[in-house]
């Protein structure tokens, strides 16, 4: 078998700079095989490396009291809840695969992030996802909508997992290039915690699950430059997701976990082979040895190239306990699974030695291939956008307000980005495992652990237009809301993952964004005392006309002591007073209100106080431990009037009315709809407004009762006055009408 | 009462109907995998959602050929109880033990939502605990859950009250709108002419306790555990 020669062409299709490359030789005293060029080129790739992020990430709050595993050590986030468990939860981009493929990019997106749980012992008990997509107006975009829910819906209902919240935004940004992250949260008792270790002097490595076939090749590069037209000549770089596999995978993981004859354990992602014997390895400060001729094929005829580099999906890489060899083959063959024994580790080198028929392919030392270690680490120019200011200076004084406000909020309610997102989630299985407390379409999911009295709420976060009017302000918005929802569904924010999508990061203003939302990020996470554990940076989201909106997505994990604390954002009761926990600011800049009635995208995005958020999250997680709530919404995209709306219909089968009063204002529109920040609506019995002012004044939060309960109208003093069939009519239909039209 | 909740790869609601025999209904559970041959001392027999052999064939039609299906028929035509939910309806149906098939929903997508049943027959072993008419809200999951049969399949199933279960109104009103996935005549579960078996697409087991937002499907639980409490 004839390798190609390394010419300088090649090294530049491998997206290696002369500057990389030169390290490479250095390594390794001579010039790399194609096969050496090909790991590099994975390995080192912004996918696997973070070489353009690492250092900002590090930045990051990443410690905490309750954290099992520090951010980038394990393949998921690990925080200890108490009673023996843990949760391990994460959240992964799959953007450009879903841009050329939707079905299989969204599909094996899941499929990864699911594996980066149940690879640590986990069983994942809920799936959620946070897309963005162009105009609906788009016939592609719809292709591209419609294609990725079925994707993730086919997978994650085989698999068995409830798909049990996220968001759905559509803007022109991202149109070309739609945003897919999928996070996972599995739940594991404390000495049943698999790790990605290889320590072992003489253990076997064994590749367990699918065999390996020609797909996916370059997959990690691929995701690593911007999309074009030649985008779509790669879709064979699209892996094939196979969920009935992957759920046998789970299965037989956990059972070989279980009577422990594992020793180390990684699933097989980006970089396939290449990226978990070399992380394994690596991390271990051992070598491994594999020899090719053992790892089961698709077809005849794969270079050692290509099985290295072949991302087939639903395959782990794991090291045996020794003398266990025989229990992993037993348990693989009950579950239908290959299980072969394709090396072993060593402390005698510290390198990843490749062999195919008794020839070397590769020899490097591990360490260097690998984040942490040898990979490259890159600090890029930051340049601030021309567009700040521009925005940011934008004054609305003049804006004409809407003569019929009822109107402009039904238009409202209907815009894509506040309707409800049913047609999404009734294609995803939301209640299998019967955990499911509250389901999606509230603020945060609750889903319970059985055996415990303890639930957890989860909800994605991102309000991209906010992050491009001012990616510092905006990012810690972000968590901030992420935060909220969870205390709005009755839960503690304990950690975060995030999941980083931007442009370029070559370009200075992209990378500009980036540094800024980092920062904010920081701020923001010290304050909500959640540590990012982990998470996913996403680069090159580009199309020709430029850089979607820089999308920093928070995936935020809470715990309930007692599952009872879960609450839905809902009105119950008639009579039930209405109190709005902090304060009314009227700010209309970046408002969904600006942006879809004015077709403005403009102005600062709404200030923050990060202290007297917290002070309101405190104050409301406090009521609904007290059992003083019966409903908790946060305000959010729409602002004060869509938010009450939303309590009056969202609960389909059981509208409720309301009465209540105009805050003061200026302006009509402002107060209305306006995206102030740090406000939470509650509905409680009125026998319990005494108790609940006295929580928010030990908390220093103003709490005002502004209306009740009731009727089959919703009245917001003279200024709006609707009924809940008009407002239910806008609210439950527009994707729907939207998708049913012809593609 | 001994019951047993058949394993197949790719079945994944197999947990879910195990927690509800076992701890809501504190019934001795065990399960069988789908290669054992033997089904043992069991008094019934629960087939239970899933994607059995990741429904990439048609839905059901691998799993009837598991070894634990012949297990399976023998135990039926013995008069064993037999339940299957979702998936396990499927398998039932290729197996032969019930009639008819599952296709694709109406709409050609995968619905998961909470639904409401009409009970209509409660002289059946799977719903004495119910009232005629009653009204029953659990969730559907499903991509495949579109009942269909021969005309002269249907005509014999209604004669003889085969049907126990319709998609209706929350009043009661059996539309074409509650009809969630397009079914001949609203049917959503029915059992075979000798009652011992029934299959059902809708998934009691995530609606037996009010923290999951209905605790209906335990009526059908209820009823399956009072008649083999008559019949030991």
């Amino acid at each position: 078998m004839q390798e190609p020669a390394i010419t300088s062409e090649l090294v530049l299709e491998h997206g290696l700079s002369d500057e990389e490359y030169e390290k490479i030789c250095s390594i390794l005293g001579r010039t790399p095989s194609f096969t050496e060029l090909g790991i590099f080129s994975v390995m080192w790739s912004e996918h696997c490396s973070y070489k353009n992020s690492i250092l900002q990430l590090k930045t990051l709050p990443r410690e905490g009291e309750h954290l099992l595993a520090e951010a980038g050590e394990e393949n998921a986030g690990l925080v200890d809840i108490g009673d023996g468990l843990a949760v391990a939860f994460k959240i992964e981009s799959h953007n450009h695969p879903s841009a050329v493929e939707p079905y299989q990019g969204a599909a094996t997106g899941v499929g990864g992030i699911l594996r980066d749980i149940f690879t640590m012992g986990a069983r994942p008990i809920a799936a959620l996802n946070s897309l963005r997509f162009g105009s609906l107006d788009d016939a592609h975009v719809r292709f591209l909508f419609r294609g990725v829910v079925k994707g993730i819906g086919d997978y994650g209902n085989c698999f068995g997992v409830p798909t049990v919240g996220g968001e759905v935004y559509f803007d022109d940004s991202y149109s070309g290039n739609p945003l897919v992250n999928a996070m996972a949260v599995g739940v594991v008792k404390h000495d049943q915690v698999a790790r990605a270790q290889a320590k072992l002097d003489g253990a076997t490595v064994m590749i367990i699950g699918a065999s390996t076939g020609r797909d996916g090749i370059h997959g990690a590069t691929f995701a690593s430059e911007d999309l074009s037209k030649e985008s779509e000549e790669r879709r064979s770089n699209v892996q094939v997701g196979d969920p009935f596999t992957e759920k046998l995978l789970l299965e037989a993981t956990l059972e070989m976990i279980k009577v422990g004859c594992i020793h180390g354990i990684q699933d097989m992602g980006a970089a396939g082979i290449t990226c978990s014997t070399s992380e394994m390895a690596g991390a271990s400060g051992t070598g491994m040895e594999i020899d090719l001729n053992k790892v089961p094929l698709r077809e005849e005829g794969m270079t050692p190239y290509e099985i290295m580099l072949s991302e087939s999906q639903e395959r782990m890489l794991l090291v045996a306990e020794p003398g266990r060899e025989a229990d992993v083959v037993a348990i693989c063959a009950k579950w239908d699974l290959n299980a072969e024994e394709v090396g072993f580790v060593t402390t005698k080198h510290d390198k990843l030695i490749v062999r195919k028929d008794g020839r070397i392919f590769a020899e490097i030392p591990a360490e260097t291939l690998v984040l942490g270690g040898g990979a490259p680490q890159y600090v890029r120019e930051a340049v601030q956008p021309a567009y700040i200011e521009e925005v940011q200076a934008e004054k609305f004084d003049s804006l004409p307000i809407p003569e019929n406000l009822n109107g402009t909020l039904l238009k409202l309610m209907a815009t894509p980005n506040i309707t409800s997102k049913s047609w999404v989630f009734h294609q995803y299985d939301h209640s299998v495992r019967t955990n499911t407390i509250v389901a999606p379409g509230a603020d945060a999911a609750v889903v319970r652990i059985k055996g415990s009295k303890k639930a957890l709420a989860t909800s994605t976060d991102c309000n991209g237009r906010y992050v491009y009017l001012n990616p510092r302000r905006g990012t810690s918005i972000a968590v901030a809301e992420s935060a909220r929802n969870v205390v709005c569904s009755g839960g503690k924010p304990v950690g975060v993952t995030n999941c980083l999508n931007f442009g370029n990061p070559y370009k200075p203003e992209i990378y500009w964004q980036f540094k800024e939302a980092i920062a904010g990020m920081g701020e923001a996470c010290r304050v909500f005392n959640t540590p990012v554990t982990g998470g996913n940076v996403s680069f090159y989201n580009e199309n020709p006309k430029g850089a979607v909106y820089p999308t920093p997505t928070i995936g935020m994990l809470g715990v309930l002591e007692d599952v009872e604390h879960a609450t839905t954002a809902w009105f119950k009761n008639d009579s039930d007073i209405i109190v709005l926990l902090g304060e009314n600011k009227e700010e209309i800049t970046g408002s969904e209100y600006l942006a879809s009635i004015h077709g403005q995208i403009s102005g600062d995005c709404p200030s923050l106080d990060l202290e007297k958020e917290k002070a309101v999250q405190d104050a409301c997680l406090e009521a609904i431990q007290n059992g003083l709530v019966n409903s908790a919404h946060d305000i959010a995209d729409g602002g004060f009037a869509v938010a009450l709306a939303e309590c009056c219909i969202m609960n389909k089968n059981k509208p409720i009315g309301a009465r209540v009063s105009m805050p003061d204002f200026n302006r009509a529109d402002a107060a209305l709809f306006g995206e102030s920040q740090s406000r939470i609506i509650l509905s409680i019995p009125k026998s319990k407004m005494s108790r609940l002012e006295s929580i928010c004044k030990s908390n220093g939060v103003e709490c005002h009762q502004i209306g009740t309960v009731g009727g089959e109208m919703l009245v917001i003093g003279e200024h709006i006055n609707l009924r809940l069939t008009a407002l239910s009519d806008a609210y439950h239909h527009t994707i729907e009408h939207c998708m049913s039209e012809i593609i | 009462m001994k019951a047993a909740v058949i394993v197949f790869p790719g079945s994944n609601c197999d947990h879910d109907m195990y927690y509800v025999l076992k701890h809501v209904m504190g019934i001795d559970t065990q399960f069988l995998w789908h290669k054992d041959t033997a089904i043992g001392e069991i008094d019934a027999v629960f087939l239970p959602g899933g994607f059995s052999f990741g429904d990439y064939l048609r839905t059901g039609s691998i799993a009837r050929f598991s070894p634990i299906m012949d297990e399976v028929i023998k135990f039926a035509d013995g008069g064993g109880l037999v339940f299957g939910v979702c998936n396990g309806f499927q398998v039932l149906c290729e197996a032969g033990l019930l009639p008819g098939v599952l296709r694709k929903n109406r709409n050609l997508d995968f619905i998961c939502r909470q639904v409401t049943v009409r009970v209509e027959n409660t002289a059946t072993r799977f719903s004495s605990a119910c009232t005629q008419g009653q009204i029953l809200q659990m969730p559907v999951a499903h991509g495949e859950g579109n009942y269909y049969a021969e005309p002269d399949t249907i005509r014999k199933l209604e004669e003889n009250r085969q049907v126990v279960f319709r998609y209706a109104t929350v009043e009661g009103e059996i539309t074409d709108r509650a009809n969630i996935n397009g079914s001949v005549n609203n049917i959503a579960g029915i059992c075979n002419d000798r009652g011992n078996v029934l299959g059902m697409m809708p998934h009691p087991e995530r609606a037996a306790e009010f923290q999951l937002g209905s605790a209906d499907g335990k009526f059908i639980f209820d009823s399956i555990v009072n008649k083999i409490a008559e019949f030991v």
